[in-house]
């Protein structure tokens, strides 16, 4: 016993070293989780508050380009309206004014801070459970998608960016249906490959990708960006298709949180399938 | 020792507030972020006990992760460095060991002594901390043009840094003292 406390004590740098690291390590793994709520992200009260205070500043600089934004996005969604509902055909013929039901809820928020330049980036919103937020909403903005909230406090919540090596979007090619995932390739903000799509389904240049049906976080037809390159010949059974993200990440400043109402319903029924398999 | 710890805590605040209002919000070709913050570990004084510069690193890297929300990566990469530079310090040592209470600044112990200790240091910071970030092997060698590049303008900014306010720090000493 006493030669284990000497030994302990001669190397009590490399012991203590070792201890804090594997401490470090524990909060890496529980910062990935997504389901936990840690203290140890800017959701907190002093980082937020001080977030606030930059983006304060930081929100003159981009003016110009979010009033363009906003214009833009004020066009399309006169014309979009309706996509926010999903037609219940089953009940059409009892009650026509029970057509349309609401599917998707709109909260609109301002971006407190934001990063494009780290490999895994996050986004601060000032909306939190007391606006009735919840971690794994979508997040979109006016051009495209942005994430998914991960973490919520009281008055504000964290975002995982789709600008981060863990994120995957089911996305779908606009003329022809066909789906595949979206992932970041991890050094430019404004490109992410489509992953999936297999050699035969036809890609040009210039094609629409917008979110899938299948996730029940994004409404479906949601833009997410352009092809800009397209190259069947890989060694494996996909093509390598290149996207232009259409979301700004750099300058966004104002975004909306997505509720799905009937998310709980579709996730309970998905759970049945899982426990089956 | 009051005024040192003082001057610990003021040094502290500055590199915080520096890397949290201005570096961290750096959005400039996807590339450059640079951690000067490190530097409040590099400087902390030389006979500091072993123990609390692991448990200083260790603090210093959870309030980086706080703001930058990297969840302990920060703090892993901190706790690295830490232990390192004890193991730095005597590699580089002049030939007649270091004096008792030096200051490890540049016009004490020499520029090419100053930027050998801040480069090593530095490079290591940096290499854990871009490798513990990306955690794949498949970004292997844009992880390491990553953390080199960041380096360089780490150790730029130091040096930069200290030849700007480290005068004024001596002469407030010297009003101290």
């Amino acid at each position: 016993m006493r030669n284990l406390f000497l030994f302990l004590w001669r190397y009590n740098f490399f012991i203590s070293f070792l201890l804090l690291e594997v401490v470090c390590g524990f909060l890496i793994v529980r910062n990935n989780n997504f389901q936990h709520a840690s203290f140890l992200n800017s959701t907190n009260y002093v980082a937020s508050e001080v977030n606030s205070l930059v983006s304060s500043v930081t929100d003159y600089i981009n003016l110009r380009t979010t009033n363009d934004a906003l214009a833009r996005q004020n066009a399309g969604l006169k014309s979009l309206i309706p996509d926010v509902y999903y037609i219940d055909s089953a009940l059409t013929r009892i009650k026509s004014d029970t057509i349309f039901k609401q599917q998707y809820t709109f909260i609109n928020s301002r971006v407190v801070n934001n990063s494009v330049n780290r490999r895994n980036n996050y986004l601060t919103l000032n909306k939190g459970s007391n606006q009735g937020i919840k971690p794994e909403m979508g997040v979109i903005s006016g051009d495209g998608i942005v994430g998914i909230v991960k973490d919520v406090s009281e008055h504000y919540c964290s975002v995982i960016s789709f600008l981060h090596k863990d994120s995957r979007v089911s996305a779908r090619i606009k003329k022809n249906g066909y789906i595949g995932s979206m992932v970041w390739g991890g050094y430019d903000e404004k490109e992410a490959s489509l992953r999936d799509i297999a050699k035969h389904v036809q890609v040009a240049k210039g094609d629409t990708i917008v979110s899938s049906s299948f996730s029940s976080i994004f409404p479906e037809g949601i833009l997410i960006g352009i092809v800009s390159e397209v190259n069947p010949e890989t060694g494996d059974n996909f093509q390598d298709i290149k996207v232009n993200l259409s979301t700004q990440f750099g300058t966004l400043t104002y975004v909306y949180i997505v509720t799905n109402l009937l998310k709980e319903e579709q996730k309970a029924l998905e759970e049945l399938q899982k426990n089956d398999r | 020792m009051i005024v040192k710890i003082i001057q610990i805590l003021i040094r502290f605040i500055f590199l915080l507030a520096v890397q949290v209002l201005v570096l961290n919000h750096i959005q400039w070709s996807g590339y450059i972020n640079p951690y000067v913050y490190v530097f409040f570990i590099l400087m902390l004084p030389i006979e500091i006990p072993n123990w609390l510069l692991l448990l200083t690193a260790f603090f210093t890297g959870l309030v980086i992760d706080m703001f930058a929300n990297t969840g302990g990566m920060h703090a892993a990469a901190c706790v690295f460095t830490a232990f390192a530079r004890p193991g730095v310090l005597r590699l580089i040592a002049p030939r007649d060991g270091y004096e008792p209470e030096t200051n490890l600044s540049p016009q004490v112990m020499g520029v090419k002594w100053f930027i050998t200790y801040v480069s090593i240091l530095i490079l290591l910071h940096h290499l854990v901390f871009f490798y513990v970030e990306v955690f794949r092997f498949s970004e292997f060698f844009v992880t390491f043009y990553k953390a080199i590049l960041n380096s360089i303008i780490t150790i730029i900014l130091i040096v930069l840094g200290q030849y700007l306010f480290g005068r004024s720090l001596k002469r407030h000493e010297r009003i101290v003292g």
